[in-house]
C-alpha cells in the first residue's frame, strides 16, 4: 500500500498543537483588539485547519490529484464569498436611479 | 502516470485474486489503484460539502456585516466556556479517530475497535453538550420561530443591535450547528457500522478504506465546528 504509517507520537504532537491554538483563540477573545480580534480568530482557525488537514487527513501523503481537488473546491469557496462580499460591498457606489417609470428613456443622438 | 507494480492482473476474477485480496472490487486492478480512487472519492465529496457549507458562511459573513451589533449581542448570550470545551471534545474525536485509522493500518483490531468507540462517545459527548445549549436557547426564550421571547438581562443584551437582527443571528446559530450536529449523527451512525464490521475482522492492513473515508469526513466535520466556534462564540470579542 502507498499508506505511510504516521508515529503515534506526531498525532499527539498535533492534538496538542489544536489544544494550544483553541485555547490562544478563546484567550484573544477576551482582548480588544478592534477589527483585528475577527482576523486573529480566522487565522488561528485557519492554523487548524491546517493542522487538521496535513496530518490527521494525510494530506501530508497523498498524491497530487487529491491536492488539485481540495485546492479546486478552496478556489471556489474563494469565489464564492469574495464575490458576493465584492456584489454587496460596492452596491452603494452606483447611486440608485429614480424610480424607472417615473423618467423618460434617455434618448440616443 | 505511475509505473505499474506489477503487468496488469488478466482476470480479476479468477479464485486467486479474489482470495488473496479480499474486499478488492473486480473493477481495479490491485488493491493500490483501489485505495486511490476510495480516497479521490471522498475527497470529492468533501469539495461538495466544503461548497455546501461555503453557502452558510457565505450568507453569514454578509449579515454579520450588516448587523454587526446585533450578531454581537447575540454571541454574547452562547456560553463561551461550553464552546471552548465542545471544541477539545471534538478535537480529541479527531485524534481517535486518526488513531482508529493507524491501528487499521498495522493491523490491531483490538485497539481499531477501542478507538472507533472512543470516537463514537466523544463525539456523543459533543451532541450531548450541544443538546443542553438549545434547551438553555429554550430556557432563555431565544431560539427564532418556535420560541422567541427574550426578557430581563437576555432582552438587555440583545435590544441594542435590534431584536429583529438578534433573532437573524439566532437563526444562523440553530441553522449553522443544527447542520453541524446532522453531519456528526450521520458520523456517529457511521462508526457504529465499523465497529460492528471491524469486530467481525473486517479490515486489514491491505482494505481499511472504509475506516479512512469514514475517518476523512469525520475531520472534515471538525474543521467546520473549527470555523463555527469562533465565528458563532467568539465575535464581537468579549471583553
Amino acid at each position: 500500500m502507498s499508506e505511510q504509517i504516521v508515529p503515534v507520537k506526531t498525532y499527539i504532537v498535533v492534538f496538542a498543537g489544536l489544544i494550544g491554538l483553541t485555547l490562544l483563540t478563546t484567550w484573544v477573545a477576551f482582548i480588544d483588539l478592534g477589527a483585528f480580534n475577527t482576523v486573529v480568530a480566522l487565522v488561528i482557525a485557519f492554523c487548524k485547519m491546517l493542522l487538521v488537514i496535513f496530518f490527521f487527513m494525510h494530506l501530508r501523503h497523498s498524491g497530487g490529484l487529491v491536492r488539485v481537488v481540495l485546492l479546486a473546491g478552496f478556489f471556489w469557496l474563494a469565489l464564492l464569498i469574495s464575490l458576493t462580499m465584492t456584489d454587496y460591498r460596492t452596491r452603494s457606489w452606483t447611486p440608485a436611479p429614480d424610480a424607472w417609470s417615473t423618467t423618460a428613456p434617455p434618448t440616443h443622438p | 502516470m505511475r509505473p505499474r507494480r506489477k503487468p496488469a492482473v488478466a482476470d480479476t476474477h479468477s479464485e486467486h485474486v479474489q482470495t488473496k485480496y479480499a474486499g478488492l472490487a473486480h473493477q481495479f486492478e490491485d488493491l493500490a489503484q483501489q485505495h486511490d480512487a476510495d480516497t479521490l472519492g471522498i475527497w470529492l465529496f468533501l469539495v461538495t460539502e466544503i461548497m455546501f457549507f461555503g453557502g452558510v458562511f457565505a450568507a453569514y459573513a454578509i449579515f454579520r456585516w450588516f448587523y454587526f451589533a446585533a450578531f454581537a449581542g447575540g454571541s454574547h448570550l452562547l456560553d463561551i466556556r461550553l464552546g471552548a470545551i465542545n471544541t477539545v471534545v471534538l478535537l480529541g474525536s479527531s485524534l481517535t479517530m486518526a488513531l482508529s485509522v493507524r491501528s487499521a493500518q498495522v493491523g490491531n483490531r483490538r485497539a481499531l475497535v477501542l478507538f472507533l468507540v472512543l470516537t463514537m462517545i466523544l463525539g456523543g459527548a459533543f451532541l450531548g453538550v450541544k443538546a443542553y445549549e438549545y434547551h438553555q436557547k429554550f430556557v432563555e426564550h431565544i431560539v427564532p420561530s418556535l420560541d422567541w421571547a427574550p426578557e430581563g438581562d437576555v432582552l438587555a443584551r440583545l435590544a441594542p443591535g435590534g431584536l429583529d437582527h438578534a433573532q437573524l443571528y439566532f437563526f444562523f446559530y440553530f441553522a449553522m450547528t443544527g447542520l453541524h450536529a446532522l453531519h456528526m449523527i450521520i458520523g456517529v451512525g457511521l462508526l457504529l457500522w465499523l465497529v460492528l464490521r471491524a469486530r467481525k475482522g473486517s479490515f486489514t492492513p491491505d482494505y481499511f478504506a472504509p475506516v479512512e473515508v469514514v475517518g476523512l469526513y469525520w475531520h472534515f466535520v471538525d474543521i467546520v465546528w473549527i470555523f463555527l466556534f469562533p465565528l458563532l462564540y467568539l465575535i464581537g470579542g468579549r471583553y
